[in-house]
Order: structure tokens, then sequence, then C-alpha cells
């Protein structure tokens, strides 16, 4: 796949081959190659929305590969205060720069803006629909540790119907056919035809309310967010919360090779001892938001083909 | 001699085995609505469907891509175009592959209801009808479907 010029809108306009060059990628420049690739290239992040990790990681990945970034954080200082249309502030910044980063709270804003875009946009975000540099960080740190996805053992725990990250991560590793365990409350379970989709690209798909239920050793259980607003009995929250709240004690029955991974932000569903263990994965997995954004920011510019 | 109910044209497009009480719609989908003589059948006996709409539409050759867009509500219907009174073409309709303005999507936060943009729709299967909204991806079942 060439991805030069192209824009990433979703994990769905992705195949394997295209994972497979954004690891290959993601890798080579963590090992030093390809730096200031971006040198005189511009960036505009357009977040919609606030975002912590992923606007900043963009903005170091650009600076990183030589590349010097525009962009607003929250639209209070900007036109669409005024009234404006997504669709003339994207034209309008499409001239400015040379690839465009936008979060937005609204779905489908992304690949409506890829539509009217002159220059590829890169979706950070739209709504609850997709975060695709999201779902390549998350393959990409996999693959650092197990070479061939197909093998591996994942579980996912917590909020399984509602997380966009899940089910990009998880309708992905479908493709490599990954055998996938989905661990939530029947309030929070993975929806129904998510479920199929994968089973129907040959992944086997493991449903189970609790941990108890996994009767086999996983490789990873990728954590999620249970979030308040999803109940409105708080009793009811505090309950399936406390269930699904990962210790040490947990990783321990879960076999001390179990990595675990979560998206972050997290509350308090990773205690926090689970950080100082070799099991924890995610402060690891953030950081690497840089080398597969710099990968996707060198491919689209066609600075790295 | 056969009698017709509904009398015969000498130009135009005959939309044949609509569903029954589904011809307002049809001829709303197409907007045929105050664009011509339409002649409208409802609820007559249909060996097929047990009772069947029918429109006739006077002057009007519908191309392909037209007639499709009925193919949510209307499936099974049969297009004849007749030219000096002769049947000159008869088809059946295929879903698009893409419904194109046609639908609007569920979603009340997908950005087709918030900008001013032509809806898109792509089919996931056919039986039972699932399609994918082009931008905010959910998915919707027939049981779903608005009509824009």
């Amino acid at each position: 796949m060439d991805f030069k010029g192209k824009s990433i809108i979703s994990i769905r306009d992705v195949d394997t081959d295209a994972f497979d060059m954004i690891i290959t990628t993601a890798r080579r420049i963590k090992e030093g190659e390809f730096a200031g690739c971006l040198k005189n290239k511009l960036l505009a992040t357009l977040f919609f929305e606030p975002s912590t990790r992923t606007r900043l990681s963009f903005e170091s990945a650009m600076r990183y590969l030589g590349g010097e970034v525009i962009g607003f954080s929250g639209t209070d200082y900007t036109s669409v205060k005024k009234g404006e249309t997504l669709t003339d502030t994207v034209i309008t910044v499409a001239g400015y720069c040379d690839v465009i980063v936008i979060r937005h709270p609204v779905e489908g804003a992304a690949r409506l803006a890829s539509e009217i875009s002159s220059v590829p946009v890169i979706n950070a975000g739209d709504g609850a629909n997709q975060h695709p540099t999201q779902t390549f960080l998350d393959f990409f740190t996999l693959s650092e540790f197990f070479p061939r996805l197909s093998d591996v053992r994942i579980g996912f725990l917590g909020d399984l119907k509602y997380g966009r990250t899940v089910h990009s991560l998880a309708y992905a590793l479908s493709l490599y056919k990954t055998p996938m365990w989905f661990i939530a409350p029947d309030l929070l379970k993975m929806p129904a035809f998510l479920t199929a989709e994968i089973k129907e690209n040959g992944s086997t798909a493991h449903e189970t309310e609790d941990l108890e239920g996994v009767n086999e050793k996983l490789d990873v259980l990728y954590v999620t967010r249970i979030q308040k607003e999803r109940f409105g009995d708080m009793q009811e929250y505090e309950r399936v919360a406390g269930c699904y709240r990962v210790t040490n004690k947990i990783v321990e029955t879960l076999g001390n090779k179990v990595k675990i991974m979560h998206p972050l932000p997290r509350v308090d569903e990773i205690a926090r001892e689970v950080d100082d263990l070799e099991n924890a994965l995610y402060f690891h997995q953030a950081h690497n938001g840089i080398p597969v954004r710099q990968a996707v920011l060198g491919l689209v510019l066609g600075a790295i083909r | 001699m056969k009698t017709y109910k509904v009398y015969a044209i000498n130009d135009g497009t005959v939309i044949d085995h609509i569903p029954n009480t589904k011809a307002l719609k049809v001829i709303d989908i197409l907007g045929l609505e105050n664009k011509g003589i339409l002649t409208i059948g409802i609820g007559f006996s249909s060996q097929k469907m047990g009772k069947k709409d029918i429109i006739k539409i006077e002057n009007k050759f519908l191309k392909k891509e037209e007639t499709d867009k009925i193919s949510l509500i209307a499936p099974n219907a049969t297009i004849n175009i007749i030219k000096n009174g002769k049947l000159t073409e008869k088809r059946k309709i295929e879903p698009p592959a893409e419904y194109i303005n046609v639908i609007r999507c569920s979603n009340p936060n997908c950005i087709t209801a918030k900008e001013n943009i032509m809806t898109k729709f792509k089919i996931v299967k056919t039986s039972p009808l699932i399609l994918r909204c082009h931008y905010c991806e959910r998915l919707i079942s027939s049981g779903e479907i608005e009509i824009l």
C-alpha cells in the first residue's frame, strides 16, 4: 500500500499489509532511521475537543522528524465560535499546511474532512467512532513482545460496549485471526455485530462476565475504563467497577507472563501497585505513540516510502 | 378481453409489484410528486403478492440508478419502460452499491446531521439487510431505516 497523500481515517480502510508497513516503519524509526525526514513540512492539529496524549504525541512526532506544527486545541479562540462550518475550516487550513490531524466530537467528521481537504487528514478521534493511530500503537506494542499476532491470546476487560479503542483493536486483530476473550458485565458487553464480524474474519471470540471464566492463560490483558455515566444506579457501578479492578493479586492469578495494556487515561481500574510490575505495559504503550505517529506522518507525506 | 383498472400509458415507466400501500412512499423517494402525470393503483390483487401497488409515470423513462433507489421498500418491484405503446425494456430492482442521499443516519451525533452534506450508506449484508453509514460507520438494520 502506498500511503503517500492518503488520509488515515478508519481501521476499516486498513489491511494487513498496511498494518505491517506501519509496524515496520515505526520499528525503524525507533532504531534511529529517517531522522529529519519531515524538514520543511508543516502539520496542523485541529483539536475540536481536548486531548493529552494524542495531541502532544503527534506534535512531538512531527518535531522529532524535523517538521513544524500549527494548530488549536479547543475552539474558544477560533472561527468555529463564530459559527464556521467544519467544511470551511478544513478547506481553509488545508491551504496552510502539508498534513492535518483532526480530533472532533462528532462521528464522521474526520471522514468528511478527508473528502474536502487538499492535504492528507489523519483522524485523531471522531466521537465514539474511530481513532486509528491508537490501534496502530497498540499493534506496534504487541508486535514488540509477540512476533506473531495470530498467536497472541488477548483478553479485553471492562467497558467493551462503548470503547472505540477495543472495537478497533479487536477488529484489527481479527484480520490476523488472533484468539480473543471478551470479559465484561452484561451491561457493557461487546456489541453482537462486532463479535460476529470478528468471528467471520477467523478469530475465536469467547465471552465471559469475569476473569475466572477465562479458561486459558492469557498473554495480554487489555484493560479499559468503566465509565460512571453509563450506569443509572451508582451502587451497581461500584459493584461492577470493583469486580473489574486489576491488582497485583489478579496479575499473579493470571500468571507472571501476562502483559497488562490500557489505552489510558485510567481512573482506578488498574491499581497503582501494578505499575511497578514488569507486566505493566501501558506507559510504554503510550510512549510508543511517538514512533507510530512519526511513521504515519512520514508515510502519508511521502517522506518514508 | 382483459380489462384494466389503471389505463395503459403510451410513453413512460410502469412500476409494478410494489408492496401494498407503499406506492406513495415510492413516489416520494423518486421525487415524482408534482413532476407530471402519475396514475397510482393501491391494493390490486396479485398472484405473487396477495395485494400490490402499481404506479404509471407518463412521459418519463426512469433510469436504472433512479429506480434502484426504491430497493429498500420495493425490492421485488418490476420496471417496465413503454415507448409508443410498446414494452421496450423490463427490469428488476437491484440494490445499489451505495445509497446516496436516500437514508437518514439514525445516529444523532453523525456529521451528516450537523453539516449540510449528502448521506451515504454501503451495504454490509443483503439478507437480512444491514447498512453502514459511510461517515459515522454506524450499522443500521432494515427495521431502523428512515428514508430522507
